[in-house]
């Protein structure tokens, strides 16, 4: 087992989470996703945390935590871009864009940048096929991305 | 002999009465109302290809292949999950089909290695069936694209790839070859209840994650197997078929581990056994297995097992090796003089539990009708003989009411002094999986035992009461169902004595018995208790299981009869889902006691002073009998050091390490002239012995095992003996040897004495098992199919007797010199005395015992975790490291008794119960030091056992 400790993790904020959310209906996203706020993440040892206090084994927390591609291990950069690598925005010249990005940003998907500032991740459809390619930043979609637009966002997050 | 091949039907039977009828490809089958689409057809011969689908766990429908087309419906719905309607048309083939599953197989085939010819599972693959069944002939998509199988993709290394995990001694798990059925996850979830397993990722990336992504031994997992059973490819692989191959044939055989007697095929490849799969038709087990009887037989072929008799003057000695026929005479002579010098009675036998019913009713046959007295114990003397004497008290019989089925249709559970997931894992399993459906659980127990709290399962209450107090608990439950008037007063009035139940009723009412009273000395809040009570009381179908925690006590006898009273009390028995059920520790204790193995009573529990009892062997054996007891063991064992017993045949059992107060023992044995032990190892009461018969496995021989539900299981040999003899043409061989003309050439012959001469095994005949399977006793003219539930419409002995259960605190008391109360168990991976499971793999999991204890108690003592600890009482000292945990609370410690070097027994007393002698194991004031290594008498000890274990090897023949 890995152990990453985030550097502010606790796993008594972890159980008094679990406390705060474990009568709802199916609690554990819910829970993971209060971790995720609380540290940025949902760190490793986290997971046997929330096992111990639902009644769950570490490997069913583990397989929806893993299931979910939001839940992070490692905390994101400041900034997060997500790509559209989905079908339309593929045809529409996502792959020539996500090029672009991966050279703009120095990252591969997936990755954080070294000082950092920004986290590049491929998503699969976000709702936005009318103004492919598409993209994320913050949360915030972004339409019709070509390559200036990245370029844009580039010099935003190293801001 | 073949490969025994069990059906497969895809999804578990469904238990409805009411039946449909549909039509599969033509043919009309008729099904019950609720059973799978796939399974029908199943049912009526025609398998629909499938990969994902298994009957051992629930339909998932997740890969595709075995789609069908229903008339009227539109699509092709999966056959799995599609439950049958009364007239419904199904094809299972079509040109549809037919492309739809090619083109599913490709996909599959795409990312999987093409190694089957020398691929493990070669022959026992379903996915290379399955290729085969849809007619794969081209994987269109190649081989080149993303892929988990190849550990480089071009130049670049395949971070898909996963090497292969082989941290669990018994099975491989290798990622490359899996096609994410989810087999075995759902086998963990479903059949084993451990949930160790899950599907990490999702799409493409999925894979098989024990625990978070780690290996399978830091995993949750428990390596019951089920996982390997399930998997339909060499995923998951049993070790032993890696080395040595596809086995060709198999017998169906019971496990030598503990009550539960679960049936397995062993799987053969001539006599070497490749691997014990559990069978289906198993009726205490149900295909479902535990790490000790599906992987821990290794022991057969260790190194330390003893294959030559070997004989010896006195115990300082070497031992020398000889032929049969030497240690024989030599036995033969010394018991013939030793009886001549010192009396009949100065000698006797110890049967065993480990052993066959027939071997165990020769044994006592051997003191009985050759040595000419009634010298004869066994080791359920240490553990289970107050649930003979209590449940024959209280319903006249000695023996758990129930088969392990029922389970299923129970409400409340009480569990109390037993801890299954460990000790009865796989009754554990099949517990844990009617809780999940709902059944409430109440855990009577000082330790937080795993049922407490583990995944998916937690107890409604925790009694966690002191040691030693456990009639108070029991009494204090009965005074709440009794004072609030919540018995069940129809069931007493019509099956119970109503006059002994009102004095029953008024002993109870005392307010003394009220658990505000009782809570000062047993500690258990008395909300909680009145919680339970009500719960047990009102729930439903109410069962009470109990294990080694009520018997070895002081009182064991008389909470057996507080339980078979709680019983009574809330009308919980006769009936499936209730019950009183003793959890027995030992293959064949059940049978051990049913074969006449106690110095009062003859086979069926029948006292040995009645002449038309001793009537029936006399005229039979040709010889008298002693109308008169003979010695329990600890009786034996003084008689030895007062010098009126001097010898003693021992079959597999090692009384040394398993009973209490080793100092005795030890003492007793060293007295005596002739120590027989027959066995497969030395074990630590030869290093006492004059004679060592070497034993046979369970494996080498015919016979039955009895078990913890009366259930008589068929013992099948799968190899030839390696000493050269089953352990009863040894027990026949001595006889002999001593002038008895014993003649058997088969165990069945044995049964038939049995049959002829017991009542309740009448109707048993090795033909009855062969067509049965298994049959549980009482079996006669009243029950020629045997008896899954006893007492169904009167109890045995007529009326149910309610007992006045009176608390009397033991003797073992705490106090300033020993404060703490000492108690033990066992743990998963070990199983008794370990002389077995040590010589396995098992021991990766449990190399040493821990003493767990309390931080609390830990903290004033300054013992830290893993520390050594000098663990001593009134009987003796031994050490061992501690283990800190609040599993225990304060003022409890505890302990496994599995290694020999622990020496666990050195400090249990001789206090034992009043009524059965069974010693009290469970309870021991100690007290807990820091030490810096093992105790003087560990390193004697040590000593001593190495010098007792030298052997002379004989010269080779000429």
């Amino acid at each position: 087992m890995v152990s990453n400790l985030s550097p502010d993790f606790s796993g008594d904020r972890v159980a008094a989470i679990v406390d705060e959310l474990v009568d709802l209906e199916g609690p554990l996203l819910p829970i993971l996703h209060a971790v995720q706020e609380e540290f940025g993440c949902v760190p490793q040892d986290a997971l046997p945390v929330i096992a111990k206090k639902l009644n769950l084994s570490r490997a069913e927390v583990h397989g929806v935590m893993s299931f979910y591609h939001d839940f992070r291990e490692q905390p994101a950069g400041r900034h997060t871009v997500k790509i559209c690598r989905a079908e339309a925005c593929q045809s529409m010249g996502g792959d020539r864009i996500a090029e672009h990005a991966k050279g703009r940003f120095k990252v591969d998907f997936g990755q954080t940048a070294p000082d950092g500032s920004v986290t590049l991740e491929a998503v699969y459809c976000l709702g936005l096929c009318a103004c492919a390619p598409a993209a994320m930043v913050d949360g915030k979609v972004v339409g019709r991305v070509d390559e200036a637009r990245i370029d844009a966002i580039s010099s935003e997050v190293r801001s | 002999m073949r490969l025994i091949q069990e059906t497969d039907f895809g999804t578990p039977a469904s238990r409805t009465e009411k039946t449909v009828t549909l039509t599969v490809d033509g043919f009309e089958v008729t099904v019950p109302e609720g059973t799978s689409v796939m399974r029908a057809s199943m049912e009526a011969g025609i398998q629909i290809p499938k990969l994902c689908a298994t009957d051992m766990v629930d339909a998932f429908g997740s890969c595709r292949m075995c789609l069908v087309e229903i008339e009227g419906r539109r699509g092709t719905p999966s056959s799995c999950t599609t439950p049958v309607a009364d007239g419904m048309v199904v094809h299972t083939q079509t040109e549809q089909l037919k492309g739809l599953r090619r083109g599913v197989m490709e996909l599959y085939i795409s990312d999987h290695p093409l190694d089957c010819l020398t691929c493990a599972a070669n022959g026992d693959c379903e996915l290379q069936d399955m290729a085969g069944a849809v007619g794969l002939r081209d994987v269109r998509y190649g081989y080149e694209g993303d892929n988990h199988v190849q550990t480089r993709n071009g130049d670049q290394p395949n971070m898909r790839w996963m090497p292969k995990d082989e941290s669990n001694p018994y099975f491989t798990y290798d990622p490359s070859k899996c096609i994410v059925c989810s087999r075995c996850v759902r086998a963990c979830e479903e059949v084993q209840g451990t949930f160790a397993l899950t599907i990490e990722g999702r799409g493409f990336d999925s894979r098989v994650s024990p625990g978070m992504h780690e290996d399978f031994l830091s995993s949750e997992c428990v390596s019951c197997g089920a996982c390997v059973q399930a998997c339909p490819t060499a995923t998951l692989t049993e070790k032993s078929v890696i080395e040595i191959g596809q086995p060709e044939h198999s017998v169906v055989t019971t496990c030598a581990y503990c009550g539960v007697g679960c049936s397995f095929k062993a799987e053969m490849r001539g006599e070497e056994l490749v691997r014990m799969v559990p069978y289906k038709d198993g009726k205490a087990n149900r295909g479902h297995s535990c790490v000790k009887g599906r992987f821990a037989w290794g022991y057969a072929n260790h190194k330390d097992r003893i294959l030559n008799p070997m004989i010896r003057e006195t115990i300082d000695e070497p031992w020398r090796e000889v032929s049969w026929e030497e240690a024989l005479s030599f036995t033969a002579n010394k018991l013939k003089s030793l009886q001549k010098d010192y009396g009949k009675n100065s000698i006797g036998v110890i049967t065993s539990s480990r052993c066959t019913n027939e071997e165990t009713f020769l044994v006592q046959k051997l003191t009985r009708a050759v040595f000419g007295n009634n010298n004869t114990d066994t080791c359920a003397r240490v553990c289970h003989s107050p649930t003979g004497y209590g449940l024959g008290q209280a319903f006249g019989t000695s023996a758990g009411t129930q088969d392990f089925d029922s389970v299923e249709h129970t409400d409340v559970v009480i569990v109390v002094g037993a801890n299954p997931t460990d000790g009865h894992p796989v009754f554990g399993s099949r517990l844990k999986k009617r809780l999940r459906e709902g059944a409430k659980l109440i855990v009577i127990d000082p330790r937080r035992i795993d049922l407490v709290r583990t995944p998916h399962v937690a107890a409604s209450h925790h009694l966690p009461l002191k040691p030693g107090t456990n009639v108070a608990v029991m009494t204090a439950l009965s005074h709440v169902i009794v004072t609030e008037g919540l018995m069940d007063e129809a069931f007493i009035r019509e099956r119970c004595d109503w006059d002994e139940f009102q004095d029953y009723a008024e002993f109870v009412s005392d307010e003394k018995h009220s658990p505000e009273a009782t809570e000062a000395y047993t500690g258990v809040p008395a909300g909680e208790l009145r919680a339970a009570a009500r719960l047990f009381a009102t729930g439903g179908n109410g069962a009470i299981y109990y294990g080694l925690g009520v018997t070895e006590h002081s009182q064991g006898s008389t909470t057996v009869m507080a339980i078979a009273n709680l019983a009574m009390l809330t009308g919980n028995i006769g009936r499936p889902g209730v019950g009183v059920n003793p959890l027995r520790g030992q293959n064949n204790v059940q049978g051990s006691c049913d074969m006449g193995s106690f110095p009062h009573e003859l086979p069926g529990y029948r006292h040995v002073k009645l002449p038309e009892v001793r009537e029936i062997f006399e005229s039979l054996w040709g010889v008298e009998i002693d109308p008169e007891p003979g010695l329990r063991i600890p009786n034996m064992l003084d008689a030895a050091v007062d010098g009126t017993f001097k010898g003693i045949y021992i079959q597999g059992e090692d009384i040394l390490q398993s009973d209490p107060d080793t100092h005795h023992v030890a003492a007793g044995l060293a007295a005596m002239e002739c120590v027989i032990v027959h066995d497969l190892f030395l074990n630590e009461t030869a290093n006492y012995a004059h004679v060592f018969l070497p034993g046979s496995t369970f494996l080498e021989k015919d016979g039955t095992f009895t078990n913890a539900e009366r259930r008589i299981n068929r013992v099948r040999k799968v190899m030839s003996p390696k000493n050269g003899y089953a352990d009863w043409e040894v027990t026949q061989l001595l006889a002999n040897a001593m002038g008895a003309n014993w003649t058997y050439t088969h165990p069945s012959q044995v049964m038939e004495e049995i049959a002829a001469t017991t009542p309740s095994f009448a109707n048993v005949t090795y033909d009855l098992l062969e067509e049965k399977g298994s049959v549980q006793w009482p079996c006669n003219d009243a029950n020629p199919e045997g008896s899954p539930v006893m007492h169904v419409d009167g109890f045995v002995r007529g009326k149910g007797k309610f007992i006045v259960t009176e608390y009397v605190a033991t003797d073992e008391r705490t106090g300033p010199r020993f404060p703490l109360l000492l108690t033990t168990g066992r743990i998963l991976s070990q199983y008794n005395v370990g002389a077995q499971t040590r010589r396995t793999p098992n021991s990766v999991w449990h190399d040493e015992d821990r003493l767990e204890i309390h931080p609390h108690d830990a903290e004033q003592r300054g013992i830290r975790d893993g520390d050594y600890v000098r663990l001593a009482s009134r009987a003796g000292e031994t050490s061992l490291r501690a283990l800190i945990t609040d599993r225990v609370a304060p003022g409890v410690v505890y302990t496994t008794f599995h290694h020999p070097g622990t020496q666990a027994n050195v400090i249990t007393t001789d206090y034992s119960d009043w009524a059965t002698n069974c010693p009290e194991y469970k309870v021991t004031a100690v007290q807990v030091t820091p030490s810096n290594g093992p105790t003087e008498w560990q390193v004697e000890y040590e000593e001593q056992a190495k010098q007792a274990r030298r052997i002379v090897h004989a010269e080779p023949a000429e």
